[in-house]
């Protein structure tokens, strides 16, 4: 039975803390997000900045930054994914143990940024990876970062523990491999995931003239 | 190379006994010590590193194919994106070349603000450099917190002045973009005045500190003659004694007004590189000064400078410039287009790796990581 | 400190037989080239990093020439038979006619010397070196330089890797920027990329231009089923 906020409120004055399983996990998994060391191009120099004295991630308790992805909940990716480089950024992914979130920080991470036009550069990590927060900017601020930051506790404080878009790792089904692409003699093969990256509704008829 | 007569310059051969097992590591893409996608496999006796090959490409943007399909103008706001650290000196040495190119002049006052914001670069890079050595030494997190602290301040003067932190995109052909906002150099040489003390500290925590000396005297020893003919600049080569910076040989800009001295090494090891650093910074303090003090009023763009519909005629220039990490420079031919035909960057931070083998073969696997901290690299230059 | 000119007439004469020519620079960097032949090439250079105190190589990158075509305008005379007044005559008749020249391209490889040994006393422009390969196809050989320059190491193998100049006599010529698998020279002019256009919301110029060539061949590609 939730407890109408109100009422929360009130007795919180009264000195009775009211709360529900739901609540307690998810405050706990929110505010000790450990992201991992894993820094891509221009945007984990601000990455670091937001770590540093001014600042300061530590607030948010996410202050520990594993260099292994074993230990870690949160994949920053902080920059350009090159094509030579996203095959390593999904293994790393796969590595990673549920639950796992993925923030793609600055535009080159988003869709290739002002790079997008080369021959070597991946046009987003979403074609292979489901991302959770997107920060668009180039680099974005620390601020910005910040925000992302606060945008994905507020995600995993509003997901419920059961039913059907429970996170994964309450889910036994749940998909937790994702296809590392191969190079190949002229582009990554797949280039793109159809699972996690689906044609944009219309673009068969608004621009590209895909058929899905 | 036998045979010809040519004496060349390789890397030494490790001897390994026959039968011994050696342990194959690849150290990176994704290595915390790499400070970004930088690979270097490594075959090991025990703890000696018997052979070392760096890999590449990992951060290739295809910055060169890029700026040679589109104008001049819009290639500066990508410079600002080699090395991420200094965006100011990158701007810089492609309008050198496009100012070689084009035969073009550079006001008084903006070659006053190219020397102010490149002598900030210059010791914000230095500071972080110095701040990853010692992360990479073990010291984790407060040489860095140090120098971001300073770092942050400068910033904060790019901010104010270009629109962003880190890619100020300042520079144009024949000038600056912008002049000083209202208050900026008093703010600067307030920050500049702060400098010294800031070096004092760093120095008081580490130059005589017996952890640094012990790890890093005597490690990762370059020889001058191998670092001249394998193309080594900037701090790596003038710790090595060979007295050569572009400020003082090419006499770009307005070097020639201000002094300052050109730090040289004995032993060419990573404590000289520390050094160097710390030094250059103070050196760089001075200019600042000197700089602040003189700073002319005028214009700050060439009026025959045209933004728009910018076409030098055919031909081909290099220019080059100090940057922090080294000579970077930048060779451009023009076709008479509004593109350029080719456009090449020569970065420093991928020459300067080229020695890396020489340095780490035979030394301890632990010592690999800090000689490579040691050369101050940018992945973003490296593979461009 | 010697000019290009002078130091051409140095070459030829330190060196018997050596092909070495000026590229003049017309733009106002006034930067003028030594073209040197590449059976000569390790030869100069050695002579150059040895005798002529060139102890440092900054730069080396490569060029892609394409074939260019040339068209000129030839005027020629001829003898035709012609109707003249109601009587068939031979006539001489100058005809213009476009002679189209096709010059094979090649690949270039470009080197910026400085001394450091000289350099504050002496400052100078950069010495440039170039060499040219046969043509772009089958004949894409140069001699390495690096036994002479080692910071030509990696950047021989960059322009191996993106440009596809094979340098004989280099210690480990590998790719240095794309993946080993692949095939294509990214940096050459003609080179076309994958075709991973993707949904655009406001395509133009360039991009506009991808996304039209994407279309047609989707559009040829549903013909063909």
């Amino acid at each position: 039975m939730a407890v109408e906020p109100d009422l929360k409120i009130e007795l919180g004055k009264q000195g009775v803390f009211v709360t529900t399983l739901n609540e307690l996990y998810n405050w706990g998994r929110r505010n000790s997000v450990w992201p991992m060391q894993f820094g891509l191009a221009c945007c984990a120099i601000e990455m670091i900045a937001t770590t540093m004295a001014r600042y300061d991630l530590a607030r948010f308790g996410a202050e520990v930054f594993r260099p292994s992805p074993r230990q870690a909940d949160l994949m920053i990716i902080s920059g350009t994914v090159t094509k030579k480089m996203a095959p390593q950024v999904v293994r790393l992914y796969n590595q990673m143990a549920e639950p796992r979130y993925v923030i793609a920080m600055g535009a080159c991470a988003i869709s290739g940024g002002p790079f997008k036009q080369g021959y070597n550069v991946l046009k987003g990590i979403d074609r292979y990876i489901p991302v959770d927060v997107h920060i668009p900017g180039c680099p974005p601020r620390p601020e910005a970062l910040i925000h992302a930051f606060m945008t994905l506790q507020k995600k995993i404080a509003a997901q419920p523990l059961t039913g059907e878009s429970r996170p994964r790792h309450l889910d036994a089904l749940a998909q937790g491999e994702f296809p590392v692409p191969v190079p190949s003699a002229h582009d990554l093969e797949p280039p793109v995931n159809r699972l996690v990256w689906p044609l944009p509704a219309g673009a068969a008829t608004a621009g590209s003239g895909e058929t899905a | 190379m036998s045979g010809t007569g040519i004496q060349s310059f390789l890397p030494p051969v490790i001897d390994v006994e026959a039968g011994e097992e050696l342990l194959e590591v690849a150290m990176g893409p994704h290595h915390p010590s790499t400070h970004g996608v930088f690979r270097m496999d490594v075959a090991l006796d025990g703890e000696r590193v018997v052979r070392l090959k760096p890999v590449f490409g990992y951060l290739h943007r295809n910055h060169e194919k890029i700026a040679e399909k589109t104008t001049y103008l819009a290639s500066m706001p990508y410079t600002d994106r080699l090395d991420y650290f200094c965006s100011m000196t990158n701007n810089w040495a492609y309008a050198l070349a496009v100012e070689k190119l084009a035969g073009m002049e550079v006001p008084e006052r903006a070659e006053y603000l190219r020397v102010i914001t490149a002598e900030l670069t210059r010791v914000q890079n230095h500071a972080s450099a110095i701040g990853f050595l010692l992360q990479e030494m073990g010291a984790s997190g407060t040489p860095l917190m140090y120098a971001f602290r300073e770092r942050e301040k400068i910033l904060d003067l790019f901010e104010a002045l270009s629109g962003s932190r880190m890619m100020c995109n300042y520079m144009r052909f024949g000038g600056c973009r912008v002049d000083l906002p209202a208050g900026w150099l008093d703010r600067a040489k307030l920050v500049v005045a702060g400098l010294p003390r800031f070096i004092d500290e760093i120095e008081a925590l580490l130059t005589s500190n017996e952890i640094l000396m012990a790890r890093s005297q005597g490690v990762g020893v370059l020889r001058p003659e191998l670092a001249v003919n394998a193309g080594v600049t900037g701090v790596m080569l003038r710790a090595t004694g060979v007295n050569y910076d572009v400020r003082k040989v090419d006499h770009y800009g307005i070097y020639d007004r201000f002094s300052f001295r050109v730090p040289l090494g004995d032993h060419g090891d990573i404590y000289d590189r520390y050094m160097l650093r710390v030094l250059e910074m103070r050196e760089s303090v001075k200019i600042l000064e000197q700089a602040m003090a003189q700073i002319p009023e005028g214009p700050i763009l060439d009026p025959k400078s045209k933004p728009r519909g910018f076409r030098p005629k055919p031909g081909e220039a290099y220019g080059r410039i100090e940057a922090p990490k080294g000579e970077l420079g930048f060779y451009l031919i023009s076709d008479g287009s509004g593109n350029p035909y080719r456009y090449r960057v020569r970065p420093p931070s991928l020459i300067n790796l080229t020695i890396l083998e020489d340095m780490c073969l035979g030394q301890n696997v632990a010592d690999v990581v800090l000689i490579f901290g040691s050369v101050d690299i940018v992945l973003g230059e490296v593979d461009r | 400190m010697k000019s290009a000119e002078e130091l051409v007439e140095e070459l030829k004469s330190a060196l018997p037989g050596v092909d070495v020519a000026l590229v003049v620079n017309p733009s106002p960097s006034a930067q003028h080239s030594l073209r040197v032949a590449a059976e000569d090439a390790l030869r100069v250079a050695a002579y150059l990093r040895d005798q002529a105190g060139y102890d440092y190589c900054s730069n080396a990158t490569g060029v892609d020439w394409l074939d260019k075509e040339t068209s000129e305008k030839v005027k020629t005379t001829r003898t035709v038979s012609k109707q003249v007044d109601g009587v068939e005559q031979m006539v001489e008749e100058v005809v213009e006619e476009t002679v189209k020249r096709v010059e094979p391209g090649f690949l270039e490889a470009v080197y910026h010397l400085y001394s450091m040994k000289r350099g504050h006393s002496d400052p100078h422009p950069p010495l440039v070196l170039r060499m040219r390969t046969e043509n772009r196809a089958d004949r894409v050989e140069l001699p390495s330089l690096t036994p002479v320059w080692r910071s030509a190491e990696f950047q021989e193998r960059e322009i191996f890797d993106l440009y596809g100049i094979v340098f004989k006599g280099h210690r480990d010529l590998r790719r240095l920027l794309m993946w080993e698998e692949f095939e294509d020279h990214p940096m050459r002019r003609d080179y076309v990329d994958p075709d991973d256009y993707e949904y655009e919301p406001t395509p133009h110029d360039e991009v506009l231009k991808r996304a039209e060539e994407h279309r047609a061949q989707m559009a040829a590609a549903e013909g063909a089923r």
